[in-house]
């Protein structure tokens, strides 16, 4: 059975002109939903890839994987980012909090309990990137309005139509906090 | 996405140093356009320059009574600075106008300015185009081209370009400064992105 490729592997196109070495891997320290972890890899490997394929925290999502959809949506410092446009080598020292993150104590986070009670998600796909997204806007502060908290949350897509119920949460969310 | 290799600089004469010494590389800021493009193999640097660690993020009064813009401060740090909202209020709305959240808080005013094109041409590397292979032709002149330029297109390129924040820089009379290999300049706002012409890939 013929083996697929490797990440590393240079390509047919890149070949034409003469391969690349392939590079070391680098070592980075991330803090990851409070936990430090120590990683070596290749400067290619997304935040989104390095938190799914070498951290198991398979949470956060690879939905478009081109910075469109927001299911890849997390937190780096405290700021919401798009994982999948984020080279995780490039992040190094960062603190970063994926859904995993949220709850603490036991406890669900406030927005969790609120996505909950207001029936904010059906699949659940684009949940974990909107919960995420939904900390980030708080944190933010700049959104009072219902139309306000449609606007800033125009970076995550829901396919199932839960716009309305996550609205909804994200309100109660914010008048708790 | 690619393979290629990756260096942090240290400085901007540092930056400037390595690229002159790696024609094939590119800087990296906040990555929302160029890794974008690398993933659809349309942008194929050897390495990437990482100048997002460097101190160039505030918003200062100039001696003119304007303001200078670092190249690195976010889109969403530009939008909500005080200074800009109360004095340039059309900076803050047009930058709010493109993107998401997510994107803002990740893109810089410099890559803003120099992002590539959204045609969707552009972007197939399947597709004929001038941009991206010069003499290769244009296939969005026969395509699906409603949303392309109506104004200072040419037979050889109809990309528009897509920054909402230039617009309104535009407006402003901006002027972006510039520091390469041969030193320091300035350029109009007016100047700095070019017609196609017959050269669209420059």
């Amino acid at each position: 059975m013929r083996r697929l490729p490797m990440a590393s592997t240079v390509t047919a196109k890149q070949s034409q002109k003469g391969a690349i070495p392939t590079p070391e891997k680098i070592p980075i320290a991330l803090t990851v939903n409070g936990e430090k972890k120590q990683l070596r890899l290749a400067p290619w490997t997304t935040l989104l890839d390095a938190l799914r394929d070498h951290m198991n925290l398979t949470g956060t999502k690879k939905g478009c994987d081109h910075g469109q959809c927001g299911a890849c949506t997390v937190l780096v410092d405290g700021r919401r980012v798009n994982s999948c446009l984020t080279l995780a080598v490039m992040k190094d020292g960062a603190a970063v909090t994926t859904v995993e993150g949220l709850a603490s104590e036991g406890k669900l986070h406030p927005l969790q309990q609120a996505f909950i009670d207001h029936d904010a998600f059906q699949c659940g796909y684009c949940t974990p990137g909107q919960l995420c997204s939904a900390a980030g806007l708080i944190a933010e502060g700049k959104a009072k309005t219902a139309d306000e908290i449609r606007e800033l949350m125009s970076g995550n897509i829901c396919r199932c139509g839960a716009y309305p119920n996550i609205v909804a949460a994200i309100q109660q969310a914010m008048g708790q906090s | 996405m690619i393979t290629f290799h990756y260096a942090r600089a240290q400085s901007v004469a540092d930056a400037v140093r390595m690229m002159a010494a790696e024609p094939g590389a590119k800087f990296i800021a906040g990555g929302t356009n160029l890794l974008d493009l690398m993933k659809e193999q349309v942008e194929r640097p050897t390495r990437l320059i990482d100048i997002s660690r460097l101190p160039l993020k505030s918003v200062e009064a100039t001696a003119q009574g304007g303001l200078s813009i670092g190249a690195l401060v976010p889109n969403t740090d530009l939008a909500y600075h005080p200074q800009i909202e109360r004095r340039y209020p059309l900076v803050s709305s047009a930058i709010l106008a493109g993107a998401s959240q997510q994107l803002r808080n990740m893109a810089s005013t410099g890559g803003n300015l120099v992002q590539r094109t959204r045609c969707l041409y552009f972007y197939d590397t399947t597709m004929a185009c001038n941009k991206r292979q010069p003499g290769s032709g244009c296939a969005a002149l026969d395509g699906f081209n409603r949303q392309h330029a109506i104004l200072g297109a040419s037979d050889s390129c109809i990309a528009t370009f897509p920054s909402d924040m230039c617009v309104a820089l535009a407006a402003l009379e901006a002027k972006v400064h510039v520091t390469g290999h041969d030193g320091a300049r300035t350029i109009a706002i007016g100047d700095f992105h070019r017609l196609p012409g017959d050269t669209p890939h420059i």
